[in-house]
């Protein structure tokens, strides 16, 4: 026998069932229960921990990159815009409008002879509009029963935890402008 | 990381000397927790003087991870068959009893069955295992064919068992002498030979010629 007939025995990557027939002739348990360890669901320890590390870190550095973010945020100074004349609405009423151009539609409650409170139409809990119930002093959002204070735009029932976007207004000559917004960042 | 393809594991029983180093090395080894997981077989102890260590042989077709009832057993790319998976193991033995060479070793005390792995943590980094780093007379060897054909051009590496109707190849070899006639070594054709007072010199010198 030559030497070199045993020489081109380098070892078979990846394991042959004990008949040496091919995969495709041998029974399902053997795929569902692999011996090569790369075709096994096998996850170790150290491979469940390491993804729990590493995951855990990313959330951390993200949420340390939003508060950095946060730090240096410098909100652009918005233009003032009328946005109704004060004796177009009766107390009590209320129309929508967008602050600035190409917003989501904000509600302008009029309040008072003089007053007007302006907020984000949208819920803070899911986005749906919300509807003024002036008469309770109330914002209404019948998707899940939320209340907001009409005065403040804090919430004050239902799921929304967090206080309605606040568009600030100004009255100029029997003019309604809108100044700016307040995000409900808190 | 995978074991380089390049470095075999040979073992030349001829040259073995039984001097235990390997045993003793074996233990020192960080996979298998200061269990030595070499036996050191003793052929015809009353008669000779030859021994043989045995280690795991790394078969394509492990045995003993086909009969494993838990599926703790994997083999890894390069070939190499592991210790069971200690979330796994439910030390029932099976693997123990199945081996066709003897390898795996139950440990009781930890239900845990671990085997020789060749001190993956050293040979996946391209170091020698510990036995055959420690080996004086090199029966247990480490490293590239090329090195093997040069260091001993009167033996051939032959990894091709026979257990009855089953055919494994290993990725361990075992060195036979060139002019022997068998491309493969038949482990159960001396099964039926009387194990006690068997000439084992005798064999050697006397029945290799007229292969």
């Amino acid at each position: 026998m030559s030497k070199e007939s045993t020489l081109d025995r380098a070892p078979v990557r990846g394991s042959v069932p004990p008949d040496r027939a091919p995969l495709a002739n041998q029974p399902k348990w053997r795929q569902d229960f692999p011996i090569d360890w790369d075709r096994d669901d096998y996850v170790s320890r150290r491979e469940l921990v390491k993804f729990v590390v590493l995951t855990s870190a990313a959330f951390a550095v993200g949420q340390v990159w939003i508060a950095v973010k946060g730090l240096f945020r410098r909100d652009a100074k918005l233009p003032a815009a009328q946005v109704a004349t004060v004796d177009e609405l009766e107390v009590g009423d209320a129309k929508t409008f967008t602050y600035p151009e190409g917003s989501t539609p904000r509600l302008l409650v009029k309040t008072g002879p003089d007053s007007f409170v302006a907020y984000d139409q949208q819920c803070t809990h899911l986005q749906c509009p919300v509807v003024p119930a002036v008469s309770e002093g109330k914002l209404h959002c019948p998707c899940h029963n939320g209340w907001f204070d009409l005065a403040t735009g804090q919430p004050l029932a239902g799921p929304p935890r967090r206080r309605l976007p606040r568009v600030l207004l100004e009255v100029r000559e029997a003019a309604v402008y809108a100044t700016g917004v307040e995000d409900s960042a808190s | 990381m995978p074991v380089p393809s390049e470095l075999e594991f040979f073992i030349d029983p001829g040259r073995c000397i039984g001097c235990q180093s390997c045993i003793q090395a074996c233990a020192e080894c960080d996979t298998h927790k200061g269990q030595s997981m070499i036996q050191l077989d003793y052929v015809d102890r009353g008669r000779s003087t030859q021994t043989l260590p045995v280690i795991c042989m790394h078969c394509d077709s492990p045995t003993c991870a086909e009969v494993c009832p838990a599926d703790a057993i994997k083999r890894t790319e390069d070939g190499v068959v592991q210790s069971a998976r200690k979330p796994r193991c439910i030390a029932c033995n099976n693997c123990v009893l199945a081996c066709p060479f003897g390898v795996p070793k139950m440990n009781t005390k930890m239900n845990l069955m671990m085997k020789c792995d060749m001190c993956y943590d050293r040979s996946s980094v391209g170091l020698k295992p510990m036995c055959a780093s420690v080996c004086p007379s090199q029966a247990l060897a480490f490293g590239t064919r090329e090195e093997m054909a040069r260091l001993r051009p009167r033996a051939k590496p032959v990894n091709t068992f026979q257990f009855g109707a089953q055919t494994i190849r290993t990725k361990v070899n075992v060195m036979v002498p060139n002019d022997a006639a068998q491309e493969h070594i038949d482990v159960t054709a001396a099964m039926h030979e009387p194990t006690i007072g068997h000439e084992v010199l005798d064999d050697v010198f006397d029945t290799q010629v007229e292969a």
